[in-house]
């Protein structure tokens, strides 16, 4: 008997060794603290097409400055999925940016932010991935155009953007600190739309989450920065917006409102509050322009608009309801330097997130059939000088441009 | 050949006010439910934005909001010799269509009724002796009590966010309330709104003439208010535009701004909308519905099984679906036998116009909201002594006016030309100066053995089946109450200092072109006798057991307010007998 089992222990070895990492289905806590960094890593957002009832599936397009790239089958699926993928493989697509063919990844997998997780952080995610329900899918991935398309050009982005290894506790800072900077550095991957990107789509290091154009939004400034940042909201704030899409001065919207829903809502007060340490210790000083007079022609058609169209939800104090409607005095988004986001909500309209905790979901209705590029510039250049902001005008060709932009857009 | 869908526990008939409360109540209850909704999805920001909202072209002159009368419509008369004609263009009430029902263009007056009004039949026969009443008027008591429904008021309050101020807390009077309502287990949940120049002035003068105003409780709220499901509601901005509007302000209580948002999450619930159900389908015995029947853009036919049916759409619509469905027996006026059709009731509205000296008076009368208003209760209900007046009943006055859209606010005094330069210096110098209360007598309208509903021998649908006919017509009652209270709201705008004061008494004929109200009422009526009503207590059909009808067609006459609040108030407390009673033992619960 003995020996029967020792040969039926020889076999299991040399199946795994050949074929997949077969991760024990019952090992829960791996499994929940894989799932907790899927939640922090928003996986399913990429990965699955939105209403298709299939997460992880793939087939998601994911629209990039450079072409639109494929989200894939993560799925278990043994053919179309990653089920028969070595941990070795996962490990590297993940924090190396390597396919399983040796081939190099598009950085829209943010591989430059996973590579912060350890080896473990990336297995225990593995093993969650290993129980969803496998779906046999086929994505083609689709490939960009030149010279996008030679994959071995990523040799060249990996040597000037990315840099592999985990993170790197600083000993200097709390725990709570560290773990704030480990979540926005590393599975949260917040940079990846909130930090600028060069022409080849590179982190500008130097501008680390002060805001980024992201498809036809702009991400706002994440840094301690007053005017423009989160400077000026308390711990509670960033929690409230996190885990309910709403907070006393604003409410998530466009791709934010998924990352909410998907995401920061199912984080821990914890985590949530640890991220809020570690992003008022960020950076992001921008020199404030000189706040325009009121008596100037431009705010004053603006103040017009503004307590025409405006004031009925947001009032005349600009501080609208809280949690309900935004206050507009009190958003730095406003303020931003580049206006993109107000711009498009004031000429599309805008629906904020539902959460269970903020179910309401109140919108804001598209003035773009009703005013000017002029009388959309002037009022958001109205708001952005007025209650103590200050902010650069917003000339009316951005609002121009704004509008042809969103002409080909679904949404 | 209808194509069969998988069975639900709950099926419901249409997603307004009481749908969305009973879906929501018994998706609380762990039930599968499905909503069938004959209108399309409406929500707020995108279907009625403030920036496009304050049209009154498009939605009070065209009705944008409403049910179109060629999908369906109803035939009219006012006699039993007459031959009823379909109505082509909706005049004295407006049928919702859609997702939110008449909740979404109400005016969100949030009224309870009296505690007299729930046994009218008694409290006037102990009163007056039953030879005070008209011999063919047919009024009966409810078989609910104000005491029942009390909790059940509460709970509507506090999902809307009503605004107002108690008149009477634990069976204390409150200055400033109304001190003719029911006790109240707590204060509204946000106070009053506030009143404009000639509300204001109104409640003065009533004050001066010994009477004791109000502020008319109000669903557009005075104050940001989130309710107990986490829903949030802003302050009202006093635009002007409720009644036939859509609010997306946040700030009129709907289904859509109060309880849509937490049904929609819900996995056990789901909506069809632009799904028509054309009858409810019972088994061999006729005791238990079995499924619901509808038909989609495409004509396609549908059969939805379930093991309840909450039958929930507009009063009418409800009485249609029960003889379509064959499902109790049909009224007849003349043998005075059966029930389904009875007691159809509407509502006595009239009002007085008052032209003030322009030089002294600017109203600024586009101040408002739907529910604003300074309002008197001594003459609603019974709270006076109708024996030497020859009438009963009554109702609310007070100056409610609700805007001042500019359409229809050109009102000129008594012999100003209809026309030319002189119509004009009229309209421009009595536009900021004249009280238009619009409803400002809102009377009761009781039952008779003639006022009622049936099929139209002739008129079909597009389905074939017969339009529903409504006889209807003003009985001396009504008219004299009317002249009663219309004088007496006319003796307050004077005391106003009013110039002129124009009174316009609801008189006989019953017209149906003349727009008064939406409160259609009765026809399937809640009571304690089989013989004499449609639904028991609990508004669960006497016939068919696993059938509840919602809505104002439970009404057996109307009272002196604006519906809404009793009929929430009903919803709540039918969802509750399901919820602790029916779930546990299906099957009737009251015997009959």
């Amino acid at each position: 008997m003995r020996r029967a089992a020792g040969v039926g222990v020889l076999l299991l070895i040399v199946g795994c060794a050949a074929r997949a990492a077969e991760p024990d289905p019952q090992a829960f806590s791996q499994i929940e603290r894989g799932r907790y960094l899927a939640v922090a890593g928003d996986c399913v957002s990429c990965h699955t097409v939105p209403g298709s009832g299939t997460p992880f599936a793939g087939g998601r397009v994911i629209e990039t400055p450079f072409g639109g790239i494929v989200a894939p089958n993560i799925t278990p699926d043994l053919e179309t999925g990653i089920g028969a993928w070595s941990d070795a493989e996962f490990d590297a697509a993940l924090r190396k940016g390597v396919r399983r063919d040796g081939a190099s990844l598009y950085p829209a997998m943010p591989y430059n932010a996973y590579t912060k997780m350890s080896r473990d952080d990336v297995q225990d995610l593995r093993a969650y991935l290993a129980t969803v329900a496998p779906v046999k899918k086929w994505v083609t991935a689709k490939s960009l155009p030149f010279p996008y398309n030679h994959r071995s050009a990523m040799h060249l982005w990996n040597a000037l953007y990315f840099t592999a290894g985990e993170y790197k506790p600083d000993p200097k800072q709390s725990s709570e600190w560290n773990r704030g900077a480990f979540l926005v550095e590393g599975p949260g991957h917040c940079g990846a739309c909130h930090t600028p990107k060069t022409s080849l789509g590179g982190d500008k290091r130097s501008r680390y989450l002060q805001g980024s154009d992201i498809q036809g939004w702009f991400a706002p400034n994440i840094t301690n920065d007053s005017r423009v940042g989160l400077g000026s909201w308390s711990k509670e704030d960033f929690v409230d917006y996190m885990m309910t899409g709403h907070n006393r001065i604003t409410a998530a919207t466009g791709p934010m409102a998924e990352a909410v829903s998907l995401s920061s809502s199912h984080l821990t007060n914890e985590d949530l509050e640890a991220i809020s340490t570690y992003l008022q210790t960020v950076p992001g000083g921008q020199g404030a322009p000189q706040t325009l007079p009121a008596d100037a022609p431009v705010m004053r058609a603006g103040a017009a608009i503004y307590r025409d169209q405006c004031s009925a939800c947001h009032g005349l104090d600009g501080r609208g309801v809280t949690q309900l409607f935004p206050s507009v005095a009190d958003s730095s988004m406003t303020r931003s330097n580049d206006p993109t986001t107000s711009i498009r909500i004031v000429l599309r309209g805008a629906r904020s997130v539902a959460t269970a905790a903020e179910p309401t979901a109140p919108g804001m209705p598209s003035y773009g059939w009703q005013l000017s590029d002029e009388q959309v510039a002037a009022v958001l250049t109205y708001i952005r000088n007025t209650w103590g902001g200050s902010a650069a005008v917003v000339p009316p060709r951005a609002v121009t441009k704004a509008r042809l932009e969103r002409a080909g857009r679904s949404d | 050949m209808a194509r069969s869908l998988p069975k639900k526990d709950v099926v419901i008939i249409g997603l307004g006010w009481t749908g969305s409360i009973l879906a929501h109540e018994l998706t609380n209850a762990g039930l599968d439910v499905v909503a069938l909704e004959r209108g399309p999805w409406r929500d707020a920001p995108t279907d009625f934005p403030p920036s496009t909202m304050q049209d009154e072209l498009r939605y009070r002159v065209r009705h944008e909001l409403f049910l179109r009368p060629d999908q369906t419509t109803f035939t009219f008369r006012n006699k039993l010799s007459q031959t009823a004609l379909p109505i082509r263009s909706w005049g004295a009430f407006m049928p919702p269509n859609g997702v939110g029902g008449g909740g979404v263009h109400w005016n969100a007056e949030t009224w309870r009724f009296l505690p007299s009004d729930f046994v009218l039949k008694t409290h006037l026969t102990q009163r007056y002796g039953a030879a005070f009443l008209p011999k063919d008027m047919t009024i009966q008591d409810w078989g609910v009590t104000y005491d029942d429904l009390e909790p059940h008021y509460d709970r509507f309050e506090y999902l809307c966010g009503t605004s107002g101020t108690a008149g009477n807390l634990q069976g204390k009077l409150q200055e400033g309330g109304n001190p003719f309502e029911g006790a109240r287990s707590r204060p509204y949940p946000t106070p009053a709104q506030s009143q404009p120049y000639s509300h204001t002035l109104f409640a003065k003068a009533a004050r001066e003439l010994g009477y004791k105003p109000f502020p008319q409780p109000s669903g557009n709220l005075s104050k940001s208010y989130t309710n107990p499901l986490g829903v949030r509601l802003g302050p009202c901005t006093y635009c002007g535009f409720c009644e036939w509007f859509g609010c997306a302000n946040y700030s009129k209580a709907s289904p859509q701004t109060t309880l849509l948002p937490v049904l929609i999450r819900k996995s056990n619930f789901a909506l069809r909308d632009n799904s028509e159900v054309v009858r409810i389908n019972t088994d061999a015995s006729g005791k238990r519905a079995k499924s619901v029947t509808f038909v989609d853009t495409s004509g396609t036919e549908w059969e939805q099984p379930a093991d309840l049916v909450i039958l929930a759409a507009f009063s009418v619509f409800n009485v249609q679906m029960l003889l379509h469905s064959k499902i109790g027996q049909p009224y007849d006026p003349v043998g005075n036998t059966g029930v389904v059709g009875r007691n159809f009731t509407h509502q006595t509205i009239s009002t007085a116009n008052g032209f003030f000296d322009h030089n002294k008076f600017n109203f600024n009368p586009f101040i408002a909201s739907g529910s604003i208003g300074m309002c008197i209760d001594e003459f609603n209900g019974d709270n006076f002594d109708h024996g030497p007046h020859g009438f009963v009943g009554g109702g609310y006055v007070g100056q409610v006016q609700t805007g001042a859209r500019p359409i229809e606010s050109t009102l000129t005094p008594p012999g100003t030309p209809k026309w030319g330069a002189a119509w004009k210096r009229a309209v421009r110098d009595n536009y900021l100066s004249t009280v238009k209360p619009g409803t400002g007598v809102h009377g009761s309208f009781y039952a008779y053995r003639d006022v009622y509903l049936d099929l139209d021998p002739t008129y079909q649908d597009r389905f074939g089946r017969p339009l529903m006919r409504m006889t209807i017509d003003l009985h001396d009652n009504e008219v004299k109450q009317n002249r009663f209270l219309t004088d007496k709201f006319a003796e307050v705008i004077k005391a106003m200092g009013a110039e002129q004061v124009v009174k316009q008494y609801r008189t006989a004929p019953y017209d149906v072109t003349q727009y008064q109200t939406t409160h259609l009422n009765g026809g399937a009526i809640m009571g304690t006798d089989p013989k004499t009503s449609v639904l028991n207590r609990y508004l669960q059909s006497w016939d068919v057991s696993n059938l509840f009808v919602l809505g104002a067609s439970a009404f057996p006459q109307n009272a002196g307010y604006n519906p809404t609040g009793t009929v929430a108030a009903l919803a709540f407390w039918a969802a509750e007998a399901i919820r602790t009673r029916y779930l546990k033992s299906p099957g009737p619960l009251v015997d009959a």
